[in-house]
């Protein structure tokens, strides 16, 4: 789109095509909090009385490179990014110590089978088609921090997919006997 | 007479032949999706109360095609995916679906108590039956059995189970035939339970 831009700006001076970009940096939609990312789908799992935590699942497009390293929620006293993955037959879910990194221009699916954000120690269950609040902190490529807030509706537990999709390059069914 | 001995060796020879391209011993085995594990050595039978209390055994889902899950509820992706497959599995067998269930015993009895068990799984089918070993050494015994590996891990303020996500599938005999690996499908789930309902 830049580059239509400029091309049909012809000769207009590289600080017109400057002021174009900030422009469309203001302009930018709340939820492309400082253009550094965009964040769509946003979903979260409802939970059943006493349950304490669940996940929360988006696509994140990245701006420019960045990292994914904490949330913060009204509805949960502690938000961790999370990465499940499948050894072999083991599912391993990990804390992300280091965030989750997004190189500029790729979107990071945060879904069933990969990332996600935990909300733990819930002191009241998530209904079905709550709108809950939540904040996720960037850095960017300076170390400066972001702060992107989305409102992530909740979808009842069993509407997750029928087939248990594994992401590309995990462990396929019939590999058992992975060594540890 | 002699004649009628070769006669009697030359059937008794087609018979092996044809036997031995049906596939040897079990020449209508069934194809399935999930790995097939008749005859298994594990997998034998459990003794584990349910969230009402009450003790179940495989003798109470005769007739029936059981899937065996093991996991926990503070999982966020694993365990409701697998729950969730399990749902999809049973509307696609659809009046057959009846005959199909899960059995989910908890690898986290810790915080898994039975209430919420029990409202958890409501939430996916209220037919499925939560398990719950009454304390670590029932669930250390069950694994073992099944061959299950589960282990607790500390993230952070809290913790989480690493755990084995297979489904172990009985057949209406209370016979242990299949091991559902996660990423299986839940179309293909759904004609390998059909075929154990057809009596494969």
């Amino acid at each position: 789109m830049t580059q239509a831009k400029q091309s049909k700006l012809g000769k207009l001076t590289k600080k017109l095509a400057g002021m174009v970009a900030v422009a469309c940096w203001v302009a930018a939609p709340l939820a492309q909090a400082e253009g550094i990312v965009t964040i769509s789908d946003p979903w979260v799992q409802a939970t059943v009385s006493g349950q304490q935590a669940t996940g929360a699942f988006m696509k994140i497009t990245a701006h420019q490179p960045v990292r994914l390293v904490a949330g913060f929620s009204p509805v949960a006293p502690v938000v961790e990014i999370h990465e499940m993955k499948m050894v072999g037959d083991r599912m391993q879910m990990r804390a992300l110590a280091d965030g989750l990194p997004i190189a500029a221009g790729e979107t990071a699916e945060l879904k069933p089978g990969g990332y996600h954000v935990m909300l733990i120690n819930l002191p009241k269950p998530i209904e079905v088609g709550q709108k809950v609040p939540l904040t996720l902190v960037f850095t960017d490529g300076s170390g400066q921090r972001h702060e992107v807030a989305v409102e992530a509706p909740a979808r009842p537990l069993g509407q997750m997919g029928g087939a248990a999709k594994m992401p590309e390059g995990q462990h396929r069914p019939h590999h058992h006997g992975h060594a540890h | 007479m002699g004649k009628e001995m070769s006669r009697r060796r030359l059937l008794i020879g087609c018979g092996w032949v044809m036997f031995a391209a049906l596939g040897g011993c079990s020449p209508q085995a069934p194809r399935f999706h999930a790995q097939d594990v008749t005859g298994a050595d594990y997998g034998r039978g459990f003794s584990l109360p349910d969230t009402e209390g009450r003790i179940r055994t495989l003798a109470d889902f005769r007739g029936e095609v059981l899937g065996l899950f093991f996991g926990f509820i503070q999982c966020p992706d694993v365990c409701p995916t697998a729950l969730s497959r399990a749902v999809a599995v049973k509307e696609q067998l659809g009046a057959q679906g009846a005959r199909f269930r899960i059995a989910f015993v908890t690898v986290d009895p810790e915080r898994d108590t039975p209430s919420v068990v029990r409202s958890y799984l409501n939430a996916f089918d209220p037919s499925f039956v939560g398990l719950i070993p009454p304390d670590q050494e029932t669930l250390a015994q069950v694994a073992k059995e099944y061959r299950v590996f589960y282990r607790k891990v500390p993230t952070g303020s809290s913790y989480t189970m690493d755990h084995t996500a297979t489904t172990f599938v009985y057949d209406p005999q209370g016979r242990l035939r299949l091991a559902v690996p996660h990423a299986l499908g839940a179309n293909e789930f759904a004609a390998d339970v059909a075929l154990l309902l057809q009596g494969a």
